[in-house]
C-alpha cells in the first residue's frame, strides 16, 4: 500500500501549528496579563520569564505558513486571502510584542511604551488569531482555485467569540506558566489570574462547542450521527477530567499540574476542531487530497521533516532545560 | 492605484526593511562566533569584551530580523496568492527545509547565546554560538536558492493545475544563477558587517585612541574590508556574467544599453529613457561595455530593443541602482586599500582622516545591498518567475483597499518601531567598550536578584534585566 502522504503532511501541519499554538499561547498569554500586574519587578519577571524561549515559539508560525505553503499551496492562497484583514493585525501585534523585548531594556523614560507594545501587541495578536480561527471554522468560499468571499466576510458573531475566547484561553496558559515560574507575591497574582481565566476559558469552551455544529451540517452529523460518535463523545468528557484537574490543581496550589491541565484543555479543544474539519483544511470546500501539492514535493520535504523535527524537538527541550527552574521574584528584593 | 501596484509597493516596502536586519545579522553572527573563538583560543579579555559589546547589538537587530521575516512568511499568502499557488510545489519545500534547518537551529539557541553563559559553561555556550552562525548561513542558502530560482527557473515541469512541479530537485536547488548570487550575497552581509563595526570601531578611536577593544575591532574590520572587498567586485563580475548569459534584458537595463552593438561602449553615466527608447546625456567609454560583459572589445550586447517592449524592464531605476551599487563597492575597496598602507606605515590607530572616512562608510553596506536588490528584483520584471510567469498574473484578487491599508500600517509601524530600534541601536554603538563589558541580563532568570537596578549608571539600562 502506497503511503498517504497528503494525511501524513496534514497530521505534521496540524501538529506545527498545535505546537504553536500552546508554546507561543503562553508567552502571548504572559503578555496579555501584563496590564494586570503593576509592579515593575514583577514585570521585568514575567517578560524574563518567557525571554529565552519566545523566539523558539514563534518559529512553528513559521513553520505553519511555510509548510502549508510547501504542501498545501492552494490551501494557503485561498485562506490567507480569505483571511486578509486578521492576518496583517496579527503580523503587527507580534511585531509590536516581538521588538518590546529588546526595546524594553533598552530606555527607562520610554519603557512604559514598550510595556504597552508588549501588552497590546499580545492580546491583538492572540485576538485576531482567535478570530482567523473562528472564520475558518465557519467556512470559506472557493470558486475555481481562489478565495470567492469578500474583505469582511470573516467579521461574524461567532469569530468574535472565537477571538475572545482565544484571548482568554492564552491568558490562562500564560497565568499557569507564572504559576510554575514564579514564586512570592507574583505566584500568588498568577494562582488569581488562572482561576478567573481557567473558568472563562471553560465557558468559552462550551459556547464554541455548542455553536459550532449548527454553523454546519456536516459537523453536527459529525459529532452526534451514528456510529462516529463513539469516538467524539470521549472528548467532552476528557475535557471535564481536565477542568476539573485544572480548578483542584489549582485550588490546593501545585505548581506544575495547573500548566499541564490548561495544555490538555488545548490540545482537546484542538483535537474537537480536527474532528469537525476532517477531511477538509478549508471548511467546506477543499479536501487535504484536493489542496496537496504534488507528491515528488510532499516526499522531498518529509524526508527533511523526518529527521529534522526530532532534532529541533531535542534542542528546543534542552533550551527550556537550560532556563529551568524559577525566575527570581525580583518583587521581594526591594 | 490598482491592487497590483499597491502589492508590488508593499512587497518592495517590506522586503527592503527586512533585508537590512539578515544583511547585518548573517555576517554579525559569524563575527561573534570569530571573537568567541578567539577567547577561548588566547584567553584575551579584549575579545570576551568585545563578544559581549556586539552580542547586546547582535540581539536588538535579530529580533527587528525574526518580526519583519514573519511577516514575509505571510505575505506571499495575502498578496501573492496565485504565485503561491502556483510555485509553492517548488519553492515551498525550500522554504520549508528553511525554517527547519536554519530558522529552528537560530532560535534554538539564540536564548542560550544570549541568557546562558553562566548556565552552560564556555565550551557549551560556544557551540551556541556555532549553531546560531551556522542557522543564518543556512537560511541565506535555502533562500537565496528561491530567490535564484524565479531568476533563472530549471528543473521543473508543469501539471493539469497549472502548477509548476519539480522533475529533479538538484536542478532546482543548485539552479543556474544560485551559486553566483549565494557567494555575492554572503560576501556582501559580511562587507556590511565589517563596514559597521569598523565605523564603530573609528569612531571610539576618534574619541580614545588607547581603547584597546576598540583598537582590535577597527584592525579585522579592516582586514575584511581590505581582503573581502576585492573578492566581492570579482564575484560581482562573475555574477553580472551570468547574468548575461540568463537575463539578457536584464544587462541591458543595467548597462543602458537600447541598440544591440558589437564593441558596445560602457555608458558611465546617463539617463535612459524607457519611452523614448535612449539613453540622454550619456557620458560613454568606447568599445568598454563589451571588453567587462564579453571580454572581448568588439563582443555583441543586445540592447532593450532587442525584446518587445512588454518584456522589458525599467531601465531608468535599474541603471542607476546597479551604479550606486558599485560606486559603494570601490569606496569600500578603497577604504581597504587605504587601511593597508596605513597599518604597512604602522599607523592605522593614528590616522584620523582614514577614522572619519571609515565612520561615514559605516552605512555603505547598507545601501549597496538595497541598490543591489533593487537591481536584481527589479531587472526581473515583468516577472515573477523570470519568462514564465507575469508579476500581473501572480497578484491576489484582493480589494486595492485592503492592500492600501495595510500598506500605510506597515510604513507606519515600521518606521516607528524600527526606528526605534536603529536609536537603540546607535545609542549602545556610541558607548565606548569597556574592560568587562556588562553582560546582558547575565542571565534573565535570576539576574534581578545578582545585580539591583541601583548599581548601574543612569545609561547604562541594560543590566536592569
Amino acid at each position: 500500500m502506497e503511503t498517504d502522504l497528503a494525511f501524513v503532511w496534514a497530521a505534521l501541519i496540524a501538529f506545527a501549528v498545535l505546537a504553536y499554538v500552546v508554546l507561543d499561547g503562553f508567552d502571548l498569554g504572559v503578555g496579555i496579563l501584563f496590564p494586570f500586574v503593576e509592579e515593575e519587578a514583577q514585570r521585568d519577571d514575567m517578560m524574563n520569564s518567557v525571554a529565552p524561549v519566545w523566539d523558539g515559539n514563534e518559529t512553528w508560525l513559521v513553520l505553519g505558513g511555510g509548510g502549508l505553503l510547501a504542501v498545501f499551496p492552494l490551501a494557503y492562497a485561498v485562506i490567507l486571502p480569505a483571511l486578509y484583514v486578521p492576518i496583517i493585525v496579527m503580523l503587527l501585534g507580534l511585531i509590536f510584542r516581538g521588538v518590546a523585548f529588546e526595546f524594553r531594556w533598552r530606555t527607562r523614560r520610554g519603557q512604559f511604551l514598550w510595556d504597552w507594545a508588549f501588552a497590546g501587541g499580545s492580546t491583538l495578536a492572540a485576538f485576531a488569531q482567535g478570530i482567523a480561527l473562528g472564520a475558518l471554522v465557519q467556512g470559506i468560499p472557493v470558486r475555481g482555485r481562489a478565495y470567492a468571499g469578500g474583505w469582511w466576510d470573516w467579521l461574524t458573531p461567532f469569530s468574535v467569540l472565537t477571538g475572545v475566547a482565544l484571548v482568554v484561553g492564552f491568558a490562562l496558559l500564560g497565568a499557569t506558566w507564572l504559576v510554575f515560574k514564579t514564586e512570592g507575591p507574583l505566584q500568588d497574582k498568577a494562582y488569581r489570574f488562572a482561576r478567573l481565566t481557567g473558568v472563562g476559558t471553560l465557558l468559552a469552551i462550551a459556547a464554541v462547542s455548542l455553536w459550532t455544529p449548527f454553523l454546519n451540517p456536516a459537523f453536527m452529523h459529525r459529532w452526534f450521527a451514528w456510529p462516529q460518535a463513539v469516538f467524539t463523545f470521549p472528548v467532552p468528557l476528557l475535557v471535564a477530567a481536565a477542568a476539573f484537574v485544572l480548578l483542584r490543581s489549582l485550588a490546593t496550589r501545585r505548581e506544575l499540574a495547573p500548566f499541564l491541565a490548561a495544555l490538555a484543555l488545548f490540545v482537546l479543544s484542538y483535537a474537537g476542531l480536527g474532528i469537525s474539519f476532517y477531511p477538509y483544511i478549508v471548511p467546506t470546500s477543499v479536501t487535504i487530497w484536493e489542496a496537496a501539492a504534488p507528491p515528488e514535493s510532499l516526499a522531498f520535504l518529509l524526508t527533511g521533516a523526518a529527521v529534522l523535527i526530532p532534532l529541533i524537538l531535542a534542542y528546543t527541550a534542552y533550551s527550556y532545560w537550560v532556563f529551568r527552574g524559577k525566575v527570581h521574584v525580583g518583587g521581594g528584593y526591594h | 492605484m490598482d491592487a497590483l501596484l499597491l502589492a508590488r509597493w508593499q512587497f518592495a516596502f517590506t522586503i527592503s526593511a527586512h533585508i537590512i536586519f539578515p544583511a547585518f545579522s548573517i555576517g554579525l553572527a559569524s563575527y561573534l562566533f570569530v571573537l568567541e573563538a578567539l577567547w577561548l583560543k588566547t584567553g584575551r579579555s579584549v575579545y570576551l569584551d568585545l563578544f559581549t559589546y556586539w552580542k547586546k547589538i547582535f540581539a536588538i537587530a535579530f529580533g527587528m530580523g525574526v518580526v519583519s521575516g514573519i511577516v514575509m512568511s505571510y505575505q506571499f499568502g495575502t498578496n501573492w496568492s496565485v504565485f503561491s499557488d502556483k510555485v509553492g510545489p517548488v519553492l515551498g519545500p525550500l522554504m520549508g527545509y528553511e525554517v527547519l534547518s536554519a530558522f529552528f537551529l537560530e532560535a534554538g539557541f539564540l536564548g542560550v547565546m544570549l541568557f546562558g553563559m553562566q548556565r552552560v559553561g564556555p565550551v557549551l555556550h560556544m557551540l551556541a554560538t556555532t549553531m546560531v552562525a551556522a542557522g543564518t548561513a543556512m537560511s541565506a542558502f535555502w533562500i537565496l536558492s528561491v530567490n535564484s530560482w524565479m531568476q533563472t527557473p530549471a528543473g521543473y515541469g508543469t501539471n493539469a493545475a497549472g502548477q509548476f512541479i519539480v522533475l529533479d530537485w538538484w536542478q532546482v536547488i543548485f539552479n543556474p544563477s544560485f551559486p553566483y548570487r549565494f557567494v555575492h550575497m554572503v560576501l556582501a552581509a559580511y562587507l556590511t558587517t565589517a563596514f559597521v563595526v569598523g565605523a564603530v570601531g573609528a569612531f571610539q578611536l576618534l574619541r580614545d585612541r588607547g581603547n584597546e577593544a576598540a583598537r582590535t575591532m577597527f584592525s579585522m574590520a579592516m582586514w575584511m574590508a581590505a581582503i573581502v572587498a576585492p573578492i566581492q567586485v570579482v564575484a560581482g563580475d562573475f555574477h553580472g556574467l551570468n547574468t548575461l548569459e540568463h537575463q539578457p534584458a536584464k544587462i541591458a537595463a543595467m548597462e543602458g544599453h537600447f541598440e544591440t552593438r558589437a564593441g558596445a561602449p560602457l555608458i558611465l553615466f546617463g539617463i535612459p529613457d524607457m519611452a523614448r527608447e535612449r539613453t540622454d546625456y550619456a557620458l560613454e567609454i568606447p568599445k568598454l561595455g563589451s571588453l567587462i560583459l564579453t571580454h572581448s572589445w568588439d563582443g555583441t550586447i543586445r540592447g532593450l530593443k532587442d525584446f518587445p517592449p512588454q518584456d522589458r524592464p525599467n531601465a531608468l531605476i535599474v541603471f542607476w541602482s546597479f551604479r550606486v551599487m558599485v560606486g559603494l563597492g570601490f569606496a569600500m575597496v578603497a577604504i581597504g586599500l587605504w587601511s593597508l598602507v596605513l597599518r604597512w606605515r604602522r599607523r592605522l590607530y593614528d590616522a584620523p582622516w582614514l577614522h572619519r572616512a571609515a565612520v561615514a562608510m559605516g552605512p555603505a553596506g547598507f545601501g549597496a545591498v538595497l541598490a543591489g536588490w533593487i537591481t536584481t528584483e527589479v531587472g526581473r520584471q515583468p516577472y515573477t518567475v523570470y519568462g514564465l510567469l507575469r508579476t500581473a498574473d501572480s497578484v491576489s484578487a484582493v480589494a486595492a483597499e485592503a492592500v492600501g491599508a495595510s500598506l500605510v500600517a506597515f510604513v507606519l509601524v515600521y518606521f516607528a518601531l524600527f526606528g526605534s530600534g536603529t536609536f537603540y541601536i546607535l545609542r549602545l554603538m556610541s558607548r565606548p567598550p569597556h574592560r568587562n563589558e556588562p553582560d546582558l541580563p547575565a542571565d534573565p532568570m535570576r539576574a534581578s536578584g545578582i545585580m539591583p537596578a541601583p548599581a548601574m549608571d543612569a545609561q547604562d539600562t541594560v543590566p536592569v534585566r
